[in-house]
C-alpha cells in the first residue's frame, strides 16, 4: 500500500499509519482509542496504551436513542485522560467502521482533534505489533466540552425527508441485499430491526467497504475512491450528501471517506437510518 | 429461571453468577478461545450459503450431523478472524449442546444470549447472535421432522 501521503487525500492528516502509532506509544499529547463493534475483543487484547471507548456504554444516552449529552461527554473524556488539546487516534475492528463511529461522535461535541489509525486493528494484528491485556489508568482531565452541535454533520429524520423531497442525493452504505429489501433466505430469521424493506427513494447504494482494500483495511487512494463516488455514482465534492445505513455506525465510515479524504464539504449521517425510516409512518420507500 | 437440557444449563448458571462486566468478558473470552472450527469432513470452503447464519456480521455457518445414539453434533465456523463473541457463541453452543437430542435443542430459547452477553449488547450484535441460536434451533426441528418421517 502507497504511503498515505502519497494517495491522493484531501485531508491526508486525518490517518496516521501504525508505524507512526508504534513510534508514538509514548508521546503524551496523543490518546489512542479503541472502538470496536466485538466488545469482547479490547480485553482479548489492544495497542499498549489505548483505552476502550464502547459506543453502546460509552457514547450512547442510556435512555433515549440519542446520543450521551454534553455532561457525559466530558465526563468520558476525563475518564480517559484526554484534554482539549490531546489529539485523539481511533482505531478498531471491522475497518475502523465503529473508529470512524467515535470519530463522528466526538465531532459533535467539538474534538476536532483526531485521527484514525489506518488498517485500524486488523492491520495492527497482522503485522504482528505488541497488543496488551493491561488497561491503562491515566489522570483524570478537567474536559469542558461545547455543547452538541447537530446541525453540521448530523441529518435527523425531517431533514431527511425534506432532502428526499429536494430530490439531494443520499448514499444508502447497507449490503445490495438490505438496499433492494429483499426477503432474507430463510423464514422466521431477524430481519434488519425495519417493518419495512428497501431503501431511501432515490439512494446511491455503495456498499462502505468497498472504500477499503480488505486484504489490511487500509483506506484505498482518492483516485480509486473518486471512480466509486463519482466515476459509478455521479457524486461530486460540492454536493449536500446524506449517508445512512442501518443504525448509523456503517455510514460514519463512509462520511469520514467523503468528508476527509475526498473533501466533500457538506456531508450528514443520518443515524436514525434503516431502523427509523423503515419502521416510521409515512415516509416514501423505494424497492 | 428457564430450564435448559444439558451442560448448557451448567454455562448459564455461571454466567448467572457472574458479578461485573470483567468478569463475563473473561469467561466469553475463556469460550472464544475454545472455539474449534467445522473440520473438512463435514465442510469446506466455499462454504454453502445456505448453512449461513443471516445477519450475522462475523460471517458464521452452522451445521449439524445426526449421531447414531440419537444427538446431533453441531458444527461452526466464523470468517471473521476478529469475531470474537460468534466465537463464543458458538463454543458455547458446541459445548452446551452438542450432546443433546434435537427435541431438547429446539426448546432452546434465543434469550440466552442476552444472559450470555449482557442485556447492553448492540442491536446488531444481539441480531446476529440470535440469529446464530435460531439456526441451531432450525437444524434441531428438521433433524427432528427427519427423524418423525
Amino acid at each position: 500500500m502507497t504511503d498515505i501521503t502519497e494517495r491522493g487525500y484531501s485531508n491526508p492528516d486525518i490517518l496516521v499509519s501504525t508505524d507512526w502509532v508504534a513510534d508514538n506509544l509514548d508521546n503524551p499529547s496523543i490518546r489512542i482509542v479503541e472502538s470496536n463493534e466485538d466488545q469482547l475483543l479490547y480485553s482479548s487484547g489492544h495497542v499498549p496504551g489505548a483505552v476502550e471507548v464502547d459506543w453502546v456504554r460509552d457514547l450512547n444516552d442510556p435512555l433515549r436513542r440519542d446520543y450521551i449529552d454534553q455532561g457525559a461527554f466530558e465526563a468520558l473524556m476525563s475518564r480517559i485522560g484526554v484534554t482539549p488539546d490531546t489529539t485523539v487516534i481511533f482505531y478498531g475492528d471491522k475497518n475502523n467502521w465503529w473508529a470512524s463511529y467515535a470519530l463522528w461522535v466526538f465531532q459533535l461535541f467539538g474534538h476536532s482533534n483526531a485521527k484514525i489509525m489506518d488498517g485500524g486493528r486488523l492491520k495492527w494484528e497482522k503485522e504482528g505489533r505488541d497488543m496488551t491485556r493491561d488497561v491503562p489508568e491515566y489522570p483524570a482531565t478537567e474536559y469542558k466540552a461545547q455543547p452538541r452541535d447537530d446541525s453540521q454533520i448530523r441529518a435527523l429524520r425531517d431533514q431527511v425527508l425534506a432532502h428526499v423531497e429536494a430530490a439531494k442525493p443520499l448514499v444508502d452504505v447497507r449490503s445490495p441485499g438490505e438496499y433492494s429489501g429483499e426477503r432474507l433466505h430463510m423464514e422466521g430469521y431477524p430481519q434488519e430491526g425495519a417493518v419495512r424493506g428497501g431503501h431511501i427513494p432515490g439512494a446511491k447504494n455503495v456498499p462502505w467497504s468497498k472504500a477499503v482494500n480488505p486484504e489490511d483495511g487500509t483506506f484505498k487512494t482518492a483516485d480509486e475512491l473518486t471512480a466509486i463516488y463519482s466515476g459509478e455514482q455521479g457524486l461530486n465534492a460540492g454536493d449536500d450528501v446524506v449517508v445512512y445505513c442501518r443504525i448509523g455506525e456503517r455510514s460514519s465510515h463512509t462520511w469520514f471517506v467523503l468528508k476527509y479524504l475526498l473533501g466533500y464539504e457538506n456531508v450528514r449521517n443520518y443515524d436514525g437510518s434503516w431502523t427509523e425510516w423503515g419502521n416510521s409512518v409515512g415516509v416514501p420507500i423505494e424497492k | 429461571m428457564a430450564d435448559y437440557p444439558g451442560k448448557l444449563g451448567e454455562i448459564i448458571e455461571d454466567f448467572e453468577e457472574l458479578l461485573d462486566r470483567r468478569e463475563r468478558t473473561e469467561l466469553l473470552i475463556y469460550y472464544a478461545d475454545q472455539f474449534v472450527e467445522v473440520p473438512d469432513a463435514i465442510a469446506s470452503r466455499p462454504f454453502e450459503e445456505n448453512h449461513r447464519v443471516p445477519a450475522c456480521e462475523s460471517e458464521a455457518f452452522v451445521w449439524s450431523d445426526p449421531q447414531k445414539d440419537g444427538t446431533l453434533k453441531l458444527y461452526f465456523a466464523v470468517e471473521n478472524p476478529q469475531g470474537l463473541s460468534a466465537k463464543a457463541m458458538a463454543a458455547i453452543l458446541d459445548q452446551g449442546l452438542s450432546d443433546q437430542p434435537p427435541a431438547e435443542i429446539a426448546k432452546v430459547s434465543s434469550d440466552i444470549v442476552f444472559t450470555l452477553f449482557g442485556n447492553d449488547i448492540s442491536m446488531g450484535k444481539g441480531t446476529g447472535l440470535t440469529g446464530m441460536v435460531s439456526m441451531v434451533k432450525a437444524l434441531a426441528e428438521q433433524s427432528l421432522n427427519a427423524q418423525q418421517n
